[in-house]
């Protein structure tokens, strides 16, 4: 073996003896003499010689080439001869794992293992803790977060979700396939007694975590509902005690209307008075937002009402617009088309005519211009 | 002040050299391209130097992470190239289409890769992209009678579709199957029963779509669900003030970009995800009789917008991104283009105003809010498959989204399989 070097002697005599040693070369097989540890083409592997690796058909003029290790090549080969064949075995389950680890995203790799799943009965609960620690590593894939769904529909058996998907959020605590998922398993295994507190608990940790509020939205609509007024009181205290601590926080702000905005903002009676005690203190553009869309429900209703005079409603529309045109020019520039155009599209709705009417854009079309189509 | 340019040459070249690194390396010295592993110096006046970037040939490198999307490369690619109105050499686009055929499932359907099963993703993709191209070639790639057998066998009774065969449902999927079925010409009420109310059920308290019912309002999803539902004329179903206020909220007062979610960072992509939802309801709105709607901008700040992209946006050897200290890709710099391109244009081919910040080789091509390719392009193959019979296609939706052992694990199956 002139490659050897002198400097190694076992190796040395070691392949001496086996060139030598037909018996032995039975007993010891291929690998004896190699690194266990080494990784083997799949094409070099005994046990895979029967199979006749499919290379990618990619064609004679391939476009957006990637540049696969050798490794993914040879893996994916095998994957495409096994696909072919529609093998159902064993070592075809192992390489989907392979191929997986190579690419999580091949959603026809995930199919065919769970194809091979069913097909072989493998331990579900085995599975189980596979996808438990494939997740950990690519919590931000599809693929992963189906297929854990899938074995947990299978087991039916969601014991362990909750706890998995906490540890999830916990290292990143807006991860909106984890939310899917755990909204997925406390809807269909009806596991919403400890959702509330869970989401307080997240609120405690960053009370701007928007994918908790909506969790709180998620668990109370489907729960007690937002109909009964204790439970919106109970709520409004909660909002307007968070955003005391916090006055920015656009989420306390969104959630206080999403809350409200079906029965109409005016519905619960003094919360613009509560709101417009925080005007000097905790002012933010979110409190100035909310304060025109009292407005503007305001407007909305007194329609109906007849006990809402005239004068009473003008002056109304005068703060909303005030509003307005407050947030446009000065408290919240960024969305200034918005802000006109919602004082523009307020006061012609509202029927409410005025002296000094000059908007700054003619609400009919000049002859000659085409609106949009 | 000093907007800084899209290096538009230098962006498309870089683009471009994706789909052939080898036939390139023939050309003059001023069209020198480096092969590199990693991003060399960058050149400060390149637009004729090339600088390709090779993915790194180790496991779980990016570009092998996106294996399974390959229709998605040529159409942002493809889409960045029109955007900055450089054109597809014809052997280049005749080289996407035969790939793109060997994407086609013989079931239906585009796959990520050939031999791959069909996915509701890569098909949107591999439409628009050969939508772009705009060929003869390119529409005949399209198995039309195919591709709606496979919108079936994804349909769920609820009106919801799952993204391929045992896979998972979002909204997303609904935008996907309504952009091709509308684009080829095989669209159905039937297809599309119940379509509609599941995407109004993703309209949340917040006023914006989650990607199913319950979630979070998402930028992505929003997008997804609300152009679905232009293309099933259905929009004025939604609470449009609510998510008007919502997609408004998302621009950023200080990046000037937008946010996917309430409360969290701004990221490029969300230029057009979040920003291209204005067009689509200044139109909404404007259909309902809305008489205050500007006709100069749309509802969002455009300057900031185009700024947030051109200084903030760029890699300085061309493509774009996140935001700073993010890497290029290719998905990012389809969708920061696209964002610039809505941020640069309002109105239609009546009615066109244009704001372009910075220099005019700054000024991108129009895109269309809806398909997310440009405005001739969607025109012309939707001309082209109009003149082609709607396939005759008698289907149920399929009955559920499991993977039984009895399918074949080599096919994406059909709705022939189900019971």
């Amino acid at each position: 073996m002139s490659g050897v070097e002198e400097t190694s002697n076992e190796p040395v005599n070691v392949k001496e003896d086996k060139e030598f040693d037909v018996e032995a070369e039975e007993h010891i097989g291929d690998d004896y003499f190699v690194d266990p540890t080494r990784y083997l083409f799949y094409r070099d592997r005994k046990e895979w010689a029967d199979l006749e690796p499919v290379p990618q058909d990619d064609g004679p003029n391939p476009v957006v080439k990637i540049a696969y290790s050798e490794k993914f090549s040879d893996v994916y080969d095998y994957f495409r001869a096994l696909l072919k064949n529609d093998e159902r075995s064993e070592r075809a389950f192992a390489l989907t794992a392979e191929a997986i680890e190579l690419n999580a995203a091949n959603y026809t790799v995930w199919h065919y293992r769970r194809v091979l799943l069913q097909a072989l009965s493998k331990d579900l609960r085995e599975e189980m803790r596979y996808i438990t620690a494939i997740i950990e590593e690519q919590p931000k894939n599809y693929q992963v977060w189906h297929h854990r769904r899938m074995v947990v529909e299978w087991l039916n058996d969601p014991s362990e979700e909750l706890e998995f998907i906490a540890d999830i959020l916990s290292q990143d605590a807006k991860n909106y396939h984890a939310w899917q998922h755990r909204q997925w398993v406390i809807q269909e295994y009806k596991l919403w007694d400890n959702e509330l507190e869970f989401v307080e608990n997240l609120l405690e940790d960053d009370v701007r975590n928007n994918s908790a509020w909506n969790q709180r939205h998620f668990v109370i609509s489907h729960t007690t509902g937002f109909s009964d007024p204790a439970i919106v009181e109970r709520e409004i205290q909660y909002c307007l005690s968070q955003i005391k601590k916090a006055p920015h926080n656009e989420s306390a702000w969104n959630y206080l209307k999403g809350m409200l905005q079906d029965r109409g903002l005016s519905s619960p009676p003094g919360l613009l008075e509560r709101v417009l005690e925080l005007k000097d203190t905790h002012c933010s553009p979110y409190l100035l937002a909310f304060l025109f869309d009292c407005y503007e429900d305001a407007l909305e209703n007194s329609n109906q009402k007849e006990n809402v005079g005239e004068e009473e409603r003008k002056e109304t529309l005068r703060k909303a617009l005030e509003i307005c045109e407050l947030l446009a020019q000065e408290k919240d520039t960024i969305r200034k088309e918005y802000w006109l155009y919602l004082g523009r599209s307020l006061k012609s709705k509202s029927g409410i005519s005025s002296p000094s009417d000059e908007s700054p854009e003619p609400s009919v079309p000049a002859s000659g211009q085409q609106e949009m189509s | 002040m000093m907007h800084g340019n899209v290096h538009k040459i230098a962006a498309s070249r870089c683009i471009e050299n994706w789909f052939r690194i080898e036939s390139l390396t023939s050309e003059s010295e001023s069209n020198r391209i480096v092969r590199c592993q990693e991003i060399p110096t960058p050149h400060k006046n390149g637009t004729k130097d090339c600088i390709v970037y090779i993915i790194n040939t180790i496991t779980c490198s990016p570009a092998q992470c996106l294996d399974a999307s390959r229709p998605w490369l040529c159409f942002w690619i493809l889409h960045s190239l029109e955007l900055l109105e450089e054109p597809i050499p014809a052997a280049v686009a005749s080289d996407v289409c035969q790939f793109l055929a060997r994407c086609q499932s013989p079931t239906g359907g585009f796959a990520g890769g050939p031999g791959q099963h069909a996915h509701l993703a890569p098909t949107y993709a591999a439409v628009n992209a050969l939508c772009i191209i705009g060929t003869e070639e390119a529409y005949n790639i399209i198995d039309r009678e195919k591709l709606l057998d496979f919108l079936w066998s994804v349909k769920q009774p609820d009106g919801s579709f799952v993204m391929h065969v045992g896979g998972e449902v979002d909204v997303r999927s609904a935008y996907c199957a309504a952009s091709v079925a509308s684009l080829t010409n095989i669209l159905t009420p039937k297809l599309f029963e119940n379509t509609t109310n599941w995407i109004l059920s993703c309209q949340n308290w917040e006023g914006g779509l989650s990607g199913v019912p319950g979630l979070e309002a998402h930028g992505g999803y929003t997008f997804c669900g609300t152009a679905a539902l232009v293309i099933l004329g259905k929009e004025h179903m939604l609470d449009l003030k609510a998510l008007l206020r919502w997609v408004v909220s998302r621009q950023m007062r200080f990046e000037g970009g937008f946010q996917g979610r309430c409360n969290k960072l701004v990221d490029g992509c969300y230029s057009f995800w979040q920003a291209g939802l204005l067009p689509l309801l200044h139109r909404a709105l404007f259909k309902e009789g809305e008489s205050e709607l500007s006709r100069q901008r749309w509802m969002f700040e455009q300057q900031a917008l185009q700024e947030y992209i051109l200084l903030c946006c760029q890699n300085p050897t061309g493509g774009l991104l996140d935001k700073p200290g993010k890497s290029r890709d290719f998905y990012h710099t389809c969708y920061c283009l696209s964002g610039l391109s809505i941020a640069q244009h309002f109105g239609n081919v009546d009615l066109h105003h244009e704001i372009i910040l910075g220099r005019e080789e700054n000024r991108l091509a129009p895109t269309h809010p809806v398909y997310n390719i440009c405005p001739e392009k969607v025109a012309q193959a939707v001309q082209h498959f109009l003149r082609l019979p709607v396939p005759d296609v008698n289907k149920q939706p399929a009955a559920s989204a499991g993977d039984r052992p009895e399918d074949s694990a080599s096919t994406s199956g059909s709705a022939d399989h189900q019971s």
